[in-house]
């Protein structure tokens, strides 16, 4: 995993974590790797994984299992999907919102962008 | 795990080295030590391991002064040095010649890490490249189990594979029980690996500190990014300026070693004071 520079490792594990989650690829109820499994996988120290899923439990998405390993919370996908606008709003939006206004970008031309992009994906649902 | 105290060094009584010396290293961590060339990193780790034996001070390994070099302390530990020297051997033999030395030696565990580092274990060891040899001791020093091990410049003349390779063993190999203490120059190569930066600068340990300490009381970002009234460091690259900032409104962003380590290295007291 090539992991960004202006973003701190464990959180970088914690939102690869979550988007698994979002796109579908681990499911609700599910089993997700063990700490050394995914130290492992992703090539990184064991405490980042520890702390990553330290957050994620704190968050709700997922929980231990005493003995069995970490499983993913049934609601994890509205849980997610929650913290995450709150970040969109908080952090994204307003460094959009910045840009628009610097490059003279109206809501309209974003607007009718937004929408082919739906379409696109909704599309790809289907098939 | 490892406590240094006061330790000084010289390969000579007027130079010294390492200077009054003090440093406390905990199981359950991958340490990263960085240094200048010639600051003294090999020489440190030789003193850990009994390959070298200090003039005043002491160094304790499981309650073990390192330097009397007793059995009991040395089948604990397992050294593998920048340079590795293989005797003409096969791995076969070479096992059945020094694994009786370490009693948790994992004799399955160190031939599936050959196969998984693409080392041939029919071929005679003073034959195989540096590369493959280096991998060869690394497995053959994971498969000790030993409670600390100590790698000067692993990654030295490993391939791009056998990087990923090394980084995916390692982070699978750290447990409660063990220490594990890496020195490189590449950094890069490491530096999603280590939980532990230590630096060794002017004959001393300057840093030893978690790297989530470190992040949570420094910003590493570009100019823009960082609050101009609490730069502490800046260097200039090709695209723009890189700084280590106070980190003020809890942003943690990824700790740049090279930039961190540049800084101290330069002389910068206000970084050190501000980790302290």
């Amino acid at each position: 995993m090539e992991f960004r520079e202006n973003e701190a490792i464990y959180s970088q594990v914690a939102n690869f974590v979550t988007e698994h989650i979002m796109l579908g690829k681990w499911l609700p109820e599910q089993k997700i790797p063990s700490v050394r499994e995914l130290a492992s996988d992703l090539q990184v120290n064991p405490h980042t994984v520890v702390r990553a899923y330290e957050i994620l439990q704190s968050r709700e998405v997922i929980s231990n299992k005493r003995g069995i390993g970490f499983f993913i919370h049934s609601d994890a996908i509205e849980k997610i999907r929650s913290f995450s606008k709150e970040r969109f709003m908080g952090q994204d939006l307003p460094e959009l919102l910045k840009n628009m206004y610097l490059l003279g970008i109206t809501i309209e031309e974003i607007g009718a962008q937004f929408e082919s992009y739906k379409k696109t994906m909704n599309q790809s649902k289907q098939i | 795990m490892i406590e240094i105290i006061d330790l000084s060094f010289g390969y000579s009584k007027k130079s010294t080295l390492l200077k009054k010396l003090n440093l406390k290293l905990e199981k359950g961590h991958i340490y990263g030590l960085l240094g200048k060339n010639g600051a003294g990193k090999s020489t440190l780790l030789k003193n850990i391991a009994g390959l070298a034996f200090p003039f005043e001070g002491k160094c304790m390994v499981n309650g073990k002064i390192a330097a009397r070099r007793q059995p009991s302390f040395l089948q604990g530990l397992f050294f593998i040095p920048e340079e590795v020297h293989m005797p003409s051997l096969s791995t076969e033999s070479f096992v059945a010649r020094t694994a009786h030395f370490y009693p948790a030696f994992d004799r399955t565990y160190f031939y599936k890490l050959l196969s998984e580092f693409d080392v041939d274990r029919e071929e005679n060891l003073s034959k195989l490249s540096f590369g493959q040899q280096k991998k060869m001791m690394i497995s053959f020093g994971l498969a000790t189990n030993t409670s600390l091990l100590i790698m000067d410049e692993p990654t030295n003349g490993l391939d791009i594979p056998s990087k990923v390779q090394f980084r995916k063993v390692i982070s699978s190999a750290l447990s409660d029980e063990r220490c594990i203490i890496i020195s490189t120059h590449q950094v890069r190569d490491l530096d999603s690996l280590i939980d532990t930066l230590l630096v060794l600068h002017n004959k001393e340990i300057v840093v030893n500190l978690p790297l989530d300490v470190i992040g949570e009381r420094l910003l590493f970002s570009s100019a823009g990014r960082a609050n101009p009234d609490r730069i502490l460091y800046a260097e200039d690259n090709m695209i723009g300026t890189n700084t280590i900032s106070i980190n003020t409104d809890e942003q943690y962003g990824k700790v740049d070693m090279e930039l961190l380590f540049n800084a101290v290295v330069n002389g910068e007291n206000l970084i050190l004071q501000h980790l302290k």
